[in-house]
């Protein structure tokens, strides 16, 4: 479903350049779920970003769904985004001025989707993730663990295949941490390919498949569930 | 995305920053007021007076003794000979001339039993009624001039009701600057030209008025014209007539069709200017949306980012922001207008006799400045929020 080819990606810090993503290789099946570890700017959002067609790379091929991403322009790649991705990051970034089911919403409203048809979608989602006595709150009025469940309502209204979490527990008690990572593994039960981010080894642990990056580069996989992603393993070491 | 999404979203945005928000409003507003009541006010001033002018006819050119033109030999040298009942009488068998009536104007008391009032007075022919259309409510008015007149006056309709009351006029005597006359004829109310009252004026007799206010010529002659002629050739034959007469152009010609062109010319330039002028206000409202918007990009930087990983492309974003900027300007122009209501209320009922015209048109072409000025204004930062890198802009917090 994934798959990156030499992927490099270079920020400048200063007059130091940083590889961020160094000559990448990476394959990923549908329905999969990985755990991405490292210390601090190893590149673990970078090649999150990349993923997610927030970032663009210097060099090296994306294809998503076998089409190559590359090609594609500013606006493309942000109607990919609203299809096929959804985000949870660890500062929630909900809108402070929209209620809880107005923040589910926004993807349907930026989709043009109309109000009829984005009802019984954001009413379904709201009752599986059990935030019906919250839907009108607005985030300040919730709970860390409650703010996250409604940034993972939005990420998976537009029922995309991919869910890209950057450290979604980071800012969250150990017990609604749990309760988020429960709620993702559920969704990945369901067949969402899952990709989290995370410092947290135990959380990390839970992955089928679990990398490990460090200087840019992934210098452990433990294993793709699926064979072509041996190959990928093995170019790295 | 939706229309109403666009509005419902944009709102929310301007209504959590209350304050902000009205402030940025208000500072529209007042612009807006400024520049339409500044031009509502010009073009009703324009409109009266060239009004006011039109009513005497358009067919008309006014003779003046003495050259205004300035420099050329010719006014340093003649002396400037007074224009004579035989020159407005010369210029009868001119071509096209339909009426002449030479004219002098003065003032003095006019007396009537044991009331008296003071009121300009005016010397006139028979013709001046019909030439400067004016109505007569009673009676006649004066009579066709020929040698030594009859003291006879026609009162405006003012000063017969502040010397008669409801009681009739028509044949009763008056003192005019202490002479005899007899009344033959009241004049239709013609209300206010420019401040001055035409209700208030005693018609006599041309020679009688030159006698009267000891003087050696007339004031004005004024010719009337018939249609099929243009006023400069009117004019041009008037000149020769007189040059003929005088020996030399010691007199200056007007036509009412260059005075209206020539007033409306400076009056527009007036209302361009007072416009102007309340534009800078605008100008000021200008600046403030678009330190609004940008301290809204800045501030809302994370939101950018986090609408652009949920799928919004850089158009919308832009969509957004502007709408923002349009629906503040909006906001401010539909404001102002009801501020320079308010403002052309308190004075109409302060100054009454303030023209104003209102017309829908100049209060949609304000609002429509207003959106413009919105987006003038909103296009850079909204521009600046579509062209932000969505993963730094999720950074900023
Ligand atoms: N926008 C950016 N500008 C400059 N440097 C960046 C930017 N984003 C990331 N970096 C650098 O790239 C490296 C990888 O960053 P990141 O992917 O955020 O690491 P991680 O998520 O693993 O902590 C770091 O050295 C970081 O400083
Ligand atoms: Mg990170």
């Amino acid at each position: 479903m994934i798959r990156l080819v030499d992927l490099s990606k270079t920020y400048q810090l200063g007059d130091q350049p940083v590889k961020a993503l160094d000559q990448v290789d990476l394959a990923i099946e549908a329905g999969e779920y990985l755990s991405v570890m490292g210390p601090s700017g190893s590149g673990k959002s970078t090649l999150l970003n990349m993923i997610g067609l927030l970032d663009t790379p210097d060099s090296g091929r994306y294809f998503l769904a076998g089409r190559e991403m590359n090609a594609l322009n500013e606006e493309a790649r942000a109607a990919e985004r609203n299809r096929r991705i959804g985000f949870v990051f660890q500062a929630y970034h909900l809108l402070e001025r929209l209620s809880a089911r107005e923040n589910i919403e926004l993807p349907l409203v930026l989709a043009g989707m109309a109000p009829a048809e984005r009802r019984p979608m954001v009413d379904q989602i709201i009752k599986r993730l059990d935030l019906d006595s919250r839907a009108s709150h607005l985030p300040r009025q919730l709970s860390g663990g409650q703010r996250q469940r409604v940034a993972i309502a939005r990420a998976v209204i537009r029922k995309p295949a991919l869910l890209l979490a950057d450290e979604p527990t980071g800012n969250l008690d150990s017990h609604s941490g749990a309760e988020v990572i429960a709620l993702l593994e559920e969704l990945n039960n369901q067949g969402i390919t899952l990709l989290v981010v995370t410092h947290d080894p135990a959380i990390g642990q839970r992955a089928a498949r679990r990398l490990r990056m460090e200087d840019g580069r992934i210098i452990d996989d433990s294993g793709a569930t699926q064979p072509p992603s041996a190959d990928s393993r093995h170019a790295h070491r | 995305m939706r229309t109403a999404d666009v509005l419902r979203l944009v709102t929310r945005a301007l209504l959590t920053a209350r304050l902000r928000s009205f402030l940025t409003i208000l500072g529209i507003a007042v612009g807006i007021a400024a520049v339409s009541l500044l031009t509502t006010l010009g073009a009703g001033l324009q409109l009266y007076v060239l009004d006011n002018f039109s009513q005497f006819g358009s067919r008309i050119v006014a003779v003046n003794p003495g050259k205004t033109q300035t420099g050329g030999i010719g006014g340093l040298l003649s002396s400037t000979r007074p224009l004579s009942l035989d020159d407005a009488d010369s210029l009868r068998s001119l071509p096209f001339v339909e009426r002449v009536v030479p004219v002098v104007q003065g003032s003095g008391a006019i007396e009537f039993g044991r009331r008296v009032r003071h009121t300009d007075i005016i010397g006139g022919n028979g013709e001046m009624a019909a030439a400067w259309r004016f109505g007569i409510a009673q009676g006649h008015f004066l009579p066709v001039i020929s040698g030594n007149s009859q003291p006879l006056a026609v009162l405006g309709s003012r000063v017969k009701r502040e010397l008669f009351g409801d009681a009739g006029a028509l044949g009763r005597f008056i003192r005019v600057g202490g002479e005899r006359y007899r009344v033959v004829g009241v004049m239709a109310s013609k209300g206010q030209m420019l401040g001055f009252d035409l209700d208030d004026i005693v018609y006599i007799p041309i020679d009688r008025a030159l006698s009267l206010f000891n003087r050696p010529g007339l004031m004005e002659i004024d010719i009337t014209y018939r249609a099929g002629s243009s006023a400069q050739q009117v004019a041009e034959r008037i000149r020769q007539r007189l040059i003929q007469r005088h020996g030399v152009e010691d007199f200056s010609l007007t036509t009412q069709d260059e005075m209206l062109s020539s007033l409306n010319r400076i009056l527009s330039l007036l209302t361009v200017a007072v416009g102007a002028l309340g534009g800078i206000s605008l100008l000021v409202g200008a600046i403030g949306i678009v330190t609004i918007m940008v301290t809204t990009v800045q501030e809302r930087t994370a939101e950018i980012g986090l609408l652009r990983a949920l799928g919004a492309t850089r158009r919308q974003i832009l969509l957004l922001f502007l709408s923002e900027a349009l629906l503040l300007a909006l906001a401010g122009g539909l404001f102002g207008l009801l501020l320079m209501a308010l403002l052309l209320g308190v004075l109409a009922l302060a100054i009454p006799a303030l023209p104003i015209s209102l017309s829908p048109f100049y209060l949609l072409l304000a609002l429509l400045l207003a959106a413009v000025v919105g987006l003038l204004a909103g296009v850079s930062p909204a521009w600046r929020a579509a062209g932000l890198n969505p993963v730094d802009a999720l950074q900023q917090e």
